[in-house]
Protein backbone atom coordinates (compact mmCIF):
# COMPACT_ATOMS: atom_id res chain seq x y z
CA UNK A 1 0.00 0.00 0.00
CA UNK A 2 1.26 3.46 -0.57
CA UNK A 3 2.09 6.20 2.13
CA UNK A 4 -0.81 8.25 1.08
CA UNK A 5 -3.36 5.58 0.89
CA UNK A 6 -2.47 4.29 4.59
CA UNK A 7 -2.36 7.67 5.46
CA UNK A 8 -6.21 7.90 4.89
CA UNK A 9 -7.15 4.33 5.69
CA UNK A 10 -6.25 5.01 8.84
CA UNK A 11 -7.51 8.28 9.65
CA UNK A 12 -3.73 9.73 10.04
CA UNK A 13 -2.46 13.53 9.72
CA UNK A 14 -0.26 13.99 6.85
CA UNK A 15 2.77 16.05 8.10
CA UNK A 16 4.43 16.08 5.15
CA UNK A 17 4.09 14.14 2.04
CA UNK A 18 6.45 14.36 -0.39
CA UNK A 19 6.61 11.46 -1.44
CA UNK A 20 2.98 9.93 -1.13
CA UNK A 21 3.54 7.06 -3.79
CA UNK A 22 6.06 5.37 -2.33
CA UNK A 23 5.26 1.91 -1.29
CA UNK A 24 4.95 0.91 2.55
CA UNK A 25 6.18 -2.99 3.82
CA UNK A 26 6.68 -3.41 7.26
CA UNK A 27 6.65 -1.62 10.12
CA UNK A 28 9.39 -0.76 13.15
CA UNK A 29 8.97 1.07 16.66
CA UNK A 30 11.32 2.68 18.18
CA UNK A 31 12.83 5.83 19.61
CA UNK A 32 16.67 5.13 19.84
CA UNK A 33 17.64 6.18 16.66
CA UNK A 34 20.64 4.23 16.64
CA UNK A 35 18.75 1.34 17.38
CA UNK A 36 16.31 2.34 14.48
CA UNK A 37 19.58 2.64 12.39
CA UNK A 38 20.45 -0.56 13.50
CA UNK A 39 17.08 -2.27 13.15
CA UNK A 40 14.25 -0.74 10.56
CA UNK A 41 14.64 -2.25 6.98
CA UNK A 42 14.19 0.37 3.86
CA UNK A 43 10.49 0.64 3.09
CA UNK A 44 9.52 0.05 6.52
CA UNK A 45 6.82 2.69 8.32
CA UNK A 46 9.37 3.80 11.19
CA UNK A 47 6.62 4.98 14.59
CA UNK A 48 8.01 6.96 17.22
CA UNK A 49 7.17 9.52 19.44
CA UNK A 50 10.50 11.34 18.48
CA UNK A 51 9.91 14.96 17.68
CA UNK A 52 13.31 16.73 16.81
CA UNK A 53 14.91 17.41 13.15
CA UNK A 54 17.29 14.03 13.44
CA UNK A 55 14.75 12.08 12.81
CA UNK A 56 14.14 13.47 9.29
CA UNK A 57 17.60 12.48 8.56
CA UNK A 58 17.83 9.31 10.06
CA UNK A 59 14.28 8.42 8.16
CA UNK A 60 16.31 9.26 4.22
CA UNK A 61 19.71 7.40 5.73
CA UNK A 62 17.61 4.23 6.66
CA UNK A 63 15.55 4.70 3.78
CA UNK A 64 11.82 3.73 5.55
CA UNK A 65 9.25 4.32 3.66
CA UNK A 66 7.60 6.96 6.34
CA UNK A 67 7.94 8.32 9.48
CA UNK A 68 4.73 8.01 11.74
CA UNK A 69 4.30 10.31 15.05
CA UNK A 70 2.50 8.29 17.32
CA UNK A 71 0.72 10.01 20.24
CA UNK A 72 0.02 12.77 18.23
CA UNK A 73 3.06 14.47 18.73
CA UNK A 74 3.65 17.42 16.91
CA UNK A 75 6.75 18.86 14.67
CA UNK A 76 7.99 22.14 14.31
CA UNK A 77 7.28 24.21 10.76
CA UNK A 78 11.47 23.52 10.44
CA UNK A 79 11.11 19.70 10.57
CA UNK A 80 8.15 20.05 8.38
CA UNK A 81 10.01 22.09 5.57
CA UNK A 82 12.73 19.52 5.71
CA UNK A 83 11.30 16.81 5.14
CA UNK A 84 9.35 17.93 1.88
CA UNK A 85 13.22 18.86 0.97
CA UNK A 86 14.19 15.92 1.61
CA UNK A 87 11.20 13.23 0.51
CA UNK A 88 10.70 11.75 3.66
CA UNK A 89 7.36 11.45 4.29
CA UNK A 90 5.67 11.90 7.74
CA UNK A 91 2.54 11.17 9.30
CA UNK A 92 0.91 11.80 12.70
CA UNK A 93 -1.47 9.39 14.28
CA UNK A 94 -3.32 10.67 17.72
CA UNK A 95 -3.06 6.95 18.99
CA UNK A 96 0.14 5.22 20.88
CA UNK A 97 2.55 3.35 19.18
CA UNK A 98 0.66 -0.17 19.73
CA UNK A 99 -2.99 1.07 18.91
CA UNK A 100 -0.97 2.46 15.85
CA UNK A 101 0.97 -0.37 14.63
CA UNK A 102 -1.96 -2.30 14.99
CA UNK A 103 -4.18 -0.56 13.05
CA UNK A 104 -1.36 -0.38 9.61
CA UNK A 105 -0.70 -4.00 10.35
CA UNK A 106 -2.93 -5.80 7.94
CA UNK A 107 -2.31 -2.79 5.33
CA UNK A 108 1.69 -3.25 5.49
CA UNK B 1 35.02 4.40 -13.02
CA UNK B 2 38.14 3.84 -13.48
CA UNK B 3 39.60 6.64 -11.42
CA UNK B 4 38.55 6.99 -7.88
CA UNK B 5 36.57 9.84 -6.44
CA UNK B 6 36.29 11.75 -3.85
CA UNK B 7 33.78 13.63 -1.57
CA UNK B 8 35.10 15.88 1.30
CA UNK B 9 32.85 17.29 4.06
CA UNK B 10 33.82 19.55 7.64
CA UNK B 11 31.60 18.61 9.76
CA UNK B 12 30.35 21.12 12.58
CA UNK B 13 30.43 20.41 15.92
CA UNK B 14 28.53 23.18 17.20
CA UNK B 15 25.45 22.31 15.27
CA UNK B 16 23.95 19.12 16.22
CA UNK B 17 20.71 20.45 14.53
CA UNK B 18 22.28 20.04 11.33
CA UNK B 19 24.32 17.37 12.00
CA UNK B 20 24.00 14.47 9.56
CA UNK B 21 24.08 16.81 6.02
CA UNK B 22 27.24 15.11 5.05
CA UNK B 23 25.49 11.87 5.11
CA UNK B 24 22.72 13.05 3.40
CA UNK B 25 24.92 14.78 0.62
CA UNK B 26 26.75 11.36 0.84
CA UNK B 27 23.39 9.62 0.29
CA UNK B 28 22.39 11.84 -2.88
CA UNK B 29 25.97 11.64 -4.69
CA UNK B 30 26.32 7.37 -4.09
CA UNK B 31 22.52 7.80 -5.85
CA UNK B 32 24.03 9.62 -9.14
CA UNK B 33 26.70 7.72 -9.33
CA UNK B 34 24.15 4.76 -9.27
CA UNK B 35 25.42 2.39 -6.66
CA UNK B 36 23.45 -0.15 -5.42
CA UNK B 37 20.72 0.81 -2.63
CA UNK B 38 21.76 -1.16 -0.27
CA UNK B 39 25.11 -0.42 -0.33
CA UNK B 40 24.22 3.16 -0.36
CA UNK B 41 22.11 3.11 2.72
CA UNK B 42 25.18 1.03 4.83
CA UNK B 43 27.41 3.52 3.87
CA UNK B 44 24.99 6.66 4.60
CA UNK B 45 23.82 4.73 8.19
CA UNK B 46 27.75 4.63 8.99
CA UNK B 47 28.75 7.45 7.98
CA UNK B 48 26.26 9.40 9.68
CA UNK B 49 27.03 7.40 13.08
CA UNK B 50 30.30 8.17 12.53
CA UNK B 51 29.46 12.05 11.78
CA UNK B 52 27.60 12.56 14.91
CA UNK B 53 29.92 10.70 17.08
CA UNK B 54 32.43 13.48 15.80
CA UNK B 55 30.00 16.49 16.84
CA UNK B 56 28.63 14.70 20.47
CA UNK B 57 31.89 13.52 21.39
CA UNK B 58 34.87 15.41 19.54
CA UNK B 59 33.76 18.84 18.92
CA UNK B 60 33.67 18.09 14.67
CA UNK B 61 36.00 16.89 12.52
CA UNK B 62 36.54 16.10 8.69
CA UNK B 63 35.01 13.68 6.63
CA UNK B 64 36.34 11.86 3.64
CA UNK B 65 34.46 9.67 0.94
CA UNK B 66 36.43 8.36 -1.33
CA UNK B 67 34.28 6.29 -3.83
CA UNK B 68 36.75 3.95 -6.42
CA UNK B 69 35.88 0.80 -8.85
CA UNK B 70 35.38 -2.16 -5.63
CA UNK B 71 35.25 0.12 -3.19
CA UNK B 72 33.92 2.72 -0.79
CA UNK B 73 36.06 4.53 1.77
CA UNK B 74 34.45 6.54 4.88
CA UNK B 75 37.60 8.76 6.55
CA UNK B 76 36.71 10.58 9.69
CA UNK B 77 39.12 11.89 11.66
CA UNK B 78 38.39 14.21 14.93
CA UNK B 79 41.33 16.06 16.95
CA UNK B 80 38.64 15.83 19.78
CA UNK B 81 39.67 13.87 23.12
CA UNK B 82 40.03 10.48 21.61
CA UNK B 83 39.23 6.90 23.04
CA UNK B 84 40.87 5.21 25.94
CA UNK B 85 39.70 2.23 25.70
CA UNK B 86 38.24 1.39 22.42
CA UNK B 87 37.07 -2.85 23.16
CA UNK B 88 34.84 -1.19 25.89
CA UNK B 89 33.65 1.61 23.49
CA UNK B 90 32.72 -0.42 20.79
CA UNK B 91 30.50 -2.77 23.36
CA UNK B 92 26.71 -2.47 22.38
CA UNK B 93 25.03 -0.32 25.12
CA UNK B 94 28.45 1.77 26.08
CA UNK B 95 27.81 5.46 26.06
CA UNK B 96 29.35 8.69 27.67
CA UNK B 97 26.79 10.80 26.15
CA UNK B 98 25.37 13.46 28.17
CA UNK B 99 21.79 13.51 28.78
CA UNK B 100 20.89 16.63 26.47
CA UNK B 101 22.39 13.90 23.98
CA UNK B 102 20.15 11.48 25.05
CA UNK B 103 16.70 13.41 25.11
CA UNK B 104 17.70 13.71 21.46
CA UNK B 105 17.82 10.06 20.59
CA UNK B 106 21.17 9.69 20.69
CA UNK B 107 23.41 8.14 23.43
CA UNK B 108 22.24 4.17 22.93
CA UNK B 109 25.85 3.31 22.67
CA UNK B 110 24.98 1.78 19.03
CA UNK B 111 26.83 4.01 17.32
CA UNK B 112 30.27 2.12 17.09
CA UNK B 113 28.81 -1.48 16.71
CA UNK B 114 26.05 0.17 13.63
CA UNK B 115 29.17 1.63 12.08
CA UNK B 116 31.39 -2.19 12.31
CA UNK B 117 27.71 -3.85 11.25
CA UNK B 118 27.59 -1.95 8.13
CA UNK B 119 30.57 -2.16 7.04
CA UNK B 120 33.07 -5.07 5.81
CA UNK B 121 36.51 -3.30 7.79
CA UNK B 122 36.67 -0.44 10.37
CA UNK B 123 39.98 0.09 12.11
CA UNK B 124 39.84 2.95 14.87
CA UNK B 125 43.13 4.68 15.30
CA UNK B 126 42.73 7.24 18.71
CA UNK B 127 45.13 8.77 20.93
CA UNK B 128 43.98 10.16 24.42
CA UNK B 129 44.08 13.75 23.67
CA UNK B 130 45.01 13.85 20.45
CA UNK B 131 42.19 12.63 18.65
CA UNK B 132 40.16 9.97 16.63
CA UNK B 133 40.37 8.27 13.17
CA UNK B 134 38.12 5.72 11.93
CA UNK B 135 38.37 4.16 8.45
CA UNK B 136 35.47 2.41 7.42
CA UNK B 137 35.40 0.30 3.83
CA UNK B 138 32.48 -0.95 2.43
CA UNK B 139 33.34 -3.50 -1.06
CA UNK B 140 31.15 -3.17 -3.81
N1 LIG C 1 35.03 10.44 17.77
C1 LIG C 1 35.03 10.12 19.08
N2 LIG C 1 35.82 10.80 19.96
C2 LIG C 1 35.83 10.48 21.27
N3 LIG C 1 35.10 9.50 21.82
C3 LIG C 1 34.29 8.78 21.01
C4 LIG C 1 34.20 9.06 19.61
N4 LIG C 1 33.32 8.18 19.07
C5 LIG C 1 32.88 7.41 20.07
N5 LIG C 1 33.45 7.76 21.24
C6 LIG C 1 33.26 7.10 22.57
O1 LIG C 1 32.73 5.80 22.37
C7 LIG C 1 31.46 5.69 23.04
C8 LIG C 1 30.54 4.78 22.25
O2 LIG C 1 30.20 5.36 20.99
P1 LIG C 1 28.84 4.94 20.28
O3 LIG C 1 28.81 3.46 20.15
O4 LIG C 1 28.69 5.72 19.02
O5 LIG C 1 27.74 5.35 21.34
P2 LIG C 1 27.12 6.78 21.70
O6 LIG C 1 27.58 7.77 20.67
O7 LIG C 1 25.66 6.53 21.65
O8 LIG C 1 27.62 7.12 23.06
C9 LIG C 1 30.96 7.12 23.17
O9 LIG C 1 30.02 7.26 24.21
C10 LIG C 1 32.26 7.85 23.44
O10 LIG C 1 32.66 7.70 24.79
MG1 LIG D 1 27.39 7.38 18.68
Amino acid sequence: MTVSSLCSACGFVPVALPDGGREVHGCYIGDLLSWVMGRAKADEAWITIMSNINIVAVASLTDVACIILAEGVAVDDKIKSTAELKGVNILMSDKAAYETASAISTLV
Amino acid sequence: MSESLTFHYDVDGEDFTSAGQASVQVKKNLRRLGIPPEIIRQVSIAMYEGEINMVIHAGGGDADVIVSEDRIEIILADHGPGIADIELAMQEGYSTAPDSVRSLGFGAGMGLPNMKRYTDEMTIDSKVGEGTTIKMTVKL
